[in-house]
């Protein structure tokens, strides 16, 4: 066994030789990335970081403090809204008007979480998928914000550097989704993280020794809040048209899904959940393309379902993926990680 | 002036007077047990000082000041620290996390400088290092090295009980309140309880209210002994006198059965 031999290193990042070797490689992979890949792909990429932000976010309230969420497309919708309100209407620029409109996110997050002290659970979950409805719903018939038409996003530069392309915006995109997963493990590991983690666990011990309930409650709300809508903000940009249905119902849940499916309770879990479901989310919809498979479900649904029916295809094998995921390791992507490194160290016993 | 000092404390449940005026004060330095049959209202008193109940009428006080109405937070601030009958610790942390949450009103590390841990050097990274400093005083008082870095989750009964007792220790409390600390422990674990209850006192200097069943302990390390049943107190004594008391008896052995002795 390893000796610690400091506690320095309890909460160390780079605990070891192995995992600074790994973290270079995977910089240095991510900066390549763009150059060789094809446009498409780097902005499936763009698209997965997002959802990394927002999924480390969400997982901090859901798995660490142990409070669900609904909702958390309606953070996303103000971030994004947010970003380029105060853009185009205070002329902010990209880099201040983002944490800002993550602010304000995390203002209602804030307010979200004050009913989040009396209800739980299944009551929880419905009152905030009606914060979620209800937000979309209030930005459809603002006039500042397009009402149901919708909002370009405007030109974006940064400094004299203007950017245009996805492969741009990847530049931007990935050092902010590192820096903000890195902060929310470091949340993780100290005072304020191990207050979530005892609310989850035991709330009413934490409350006795000195944890105060009110208080880190609603701090979990407006953390995973800010978030969410910083998330929101980028997502603008990627999509570079916004329009208040694309902040569904649907998307509150796929975002929990990707907490759970990543692990509840693990940093790296969210990371991998929501690359892999985010991932999966824009390339099913190719799936007919694919050749024997595409074709076989192509078959498939013209002789059982409706000739029109192959549509919405990808959303049956993307059922399907989480059933089986869900049945074969509870604790996620996380829990085959963890067993798989068990495997790993012991082998060959 | 007392140090801990609880007046005509009441409280209902709908129509159950589940405490009714209980009063007693405890000196700094002692070991106050309270003893009763099931039922007679021992963890309520407990949950009414934590701040967890809402007592109907009465006073609370610490060294002359009102702990009552009171949040939990607030109260333990205030400098009481409990450990529970049915263990409620953070399973999915380990001994460490779990007495460093203890260590929780002595830091000050919020959201912005808790994240931006960069270094060893950073306010963050100090302030995590002097507190697993003290928490390792803790663990070495109650022996918990081999399961430092386990989650405690999975530990055995005796031990999880035994952390809990850490983690309120961290709190570095002036009163701590023990609830049923040997609960459901074997003869040896008892005898080790029992060492580190009276170390925790004489050492520590820490005035210790209990509650627990097992009689030998109790007569073995209380000054003094408040006996209730029904939510009324009986009588308050040494444990000598306490023992012999007839309706103490009966509250535990029924009426008429006058051969027993306890």
């Amino acid at each position: 066994m390893d000796r610690k031999r400091d506690y320095y290193e309890d909460v160390q990042i780079f605990t070891s030789g192995t995992i600074v070797f790994w973290s270079g490689v995977l910089i240095l992979l991510l900066s390549i990335f763009p150059f060789i890949a094809k446009n498409y792909y780097v902005y499936v990429a763009n698209f997965m970081a997002i959802n990394v932000i927002v999924v480390v976010g969400l997982n901090i309230l859901v798995g660490y403090t142990g409070q669900i969420s609904m909702g958390h497309a309606g953070f996303f919708a103000i971030g994004a809204y947010g970003t380029i309100a105060l853009m185009t209407h205070a002329h902010f620029p990209f880099l201040l008007a983002l944490p800002c409109a993550g602010l304000v996110a995390a203002l209602l997050g804030f307010l979200l979480g004050l009913p989040a002290l009396r209800l739980e659970g299944p009551y929880l979950a419905i009152a905030t998928l009606g914060f979620g409805i209800t937000a979309t719903q209030i930005i459809g018939k603002i006039k500042m914000f397009g009402e149901r038409q919708g909002l370009h996003a405007p030109d974006l530069t940064i400094g004299s550097w203007h950017i245009e392309t996805d492969k741009d915006f990847y530049f931007i995109l990935i050092p902010i989704t590192f820096f903000l997963v890195l902060v929310a493990r470091n949340i993780i590991k100290t005072k304020v993280g191990r207050a979530f983690i005892s609310i989850r666990d035991a709330d009413i011990a934490a409350s006795t020794m000195g944890v105060n309930l009110t208080l880190y409650k609603t701090l979990a709300f407006a953390v995973s809040a800010f978030y969410a809508g910083v998330g929101g903000g980028l997502y603008a940009f990627v999509l570079r048209f916004i329009e208040p249905e694309l902040f569904s119902m649907f998307m509150s849940v796929m975002f929990l899904t990707m907490v759970v499916v990543g692990g509840l309770g693990s940093i790296m879990g969210s990371v991998a959940g929501a690359c892999l479901l985010g991932f999966l989310d824009l390339q099913l919809r190719n799936i007919l393309e694919i050749p024997y498979v595409g074709d076989w479900i192509r078959a498939l649904s013209e002789s059982y379902f409706t000739l029109t029916g192959v549509s919405n295809i990808q959303l049956i094998v993307f059922g399907l993926i989480l059933i089986i995921i869900m049945l074969f390791e509870p604790l996620g992507i996380f829990g085959i990680w963890i067993r798989f490194k068990k495997y790993w160290m012991t082998w060959p016993f | 002036m007392a140090f801990f000092e609880v007046k005509d404390l009441s409280i209902l449940f709908g129509g159950l007077k589940a405490l009714d005026n209980i009063s007693f004060e405890v000196k700094k330095g002692e070991v106050f047990s309270i003893i009763g049959p099931n039922g007679a209202g021992k963890t309520t008193l407990f949950n009414c000082i934590n701040g967890i109940y809402k007592p109907s009428s009465g006073k609370i006080l610490l060294k002359d000041k009102t702990i009552l109405g009171k949040k939990p937070d607030r109260v333990a601030r205030a400098g009481i620290a409990r450990t529970f009958q049915n263990i409620e610790l953070f399973d999915n942390l380990n001994t460490m996390e779990n007495i460093m949450l203890g260590r929780h009103i002595y830091m000050k590390t919020g959201l912005f400088r808790g994240g931006f841990l960069w270094g060893r050097n950073s306010f963050a990274g100090k302030e995590e290092v002097k507190h697993r400093k003290k928490v390792e005083e803790i663990i070495d008082f109650l022996d918990l090295q081999a399961s430092r870095n386990k989650l405690v989750g999975g530990l055995p009964y005796g031990t999880r009980k035994q952390i809990e007792l850490g983690r309120a220790l961290a709190l570095e409390p002036e009163l701590l309140l023990l609830d049923e600390p040997c609960a459901g422990m074997n003869s040896e674990e008892k005898q080790d309880m029992i060492f580190w209850v009276k170390d925790i006192q004489d050492e520590l200097g820490i005035t210790i209210l209990l509650i627990e069943h097992d009689m030998n302990m109790v007569m073995d390390i209380s000054d003094r002994i408040l006996a209730i049943n029904f939510g009324q107190p009986i009588t308050e004594g040494k444990p000598e006198d306490v023992q012999k008391h007839p309706e103490v008896l009966k509250a535990y052995l029924g009426e008429d059965e006058g051969e027993c002795t306890a």
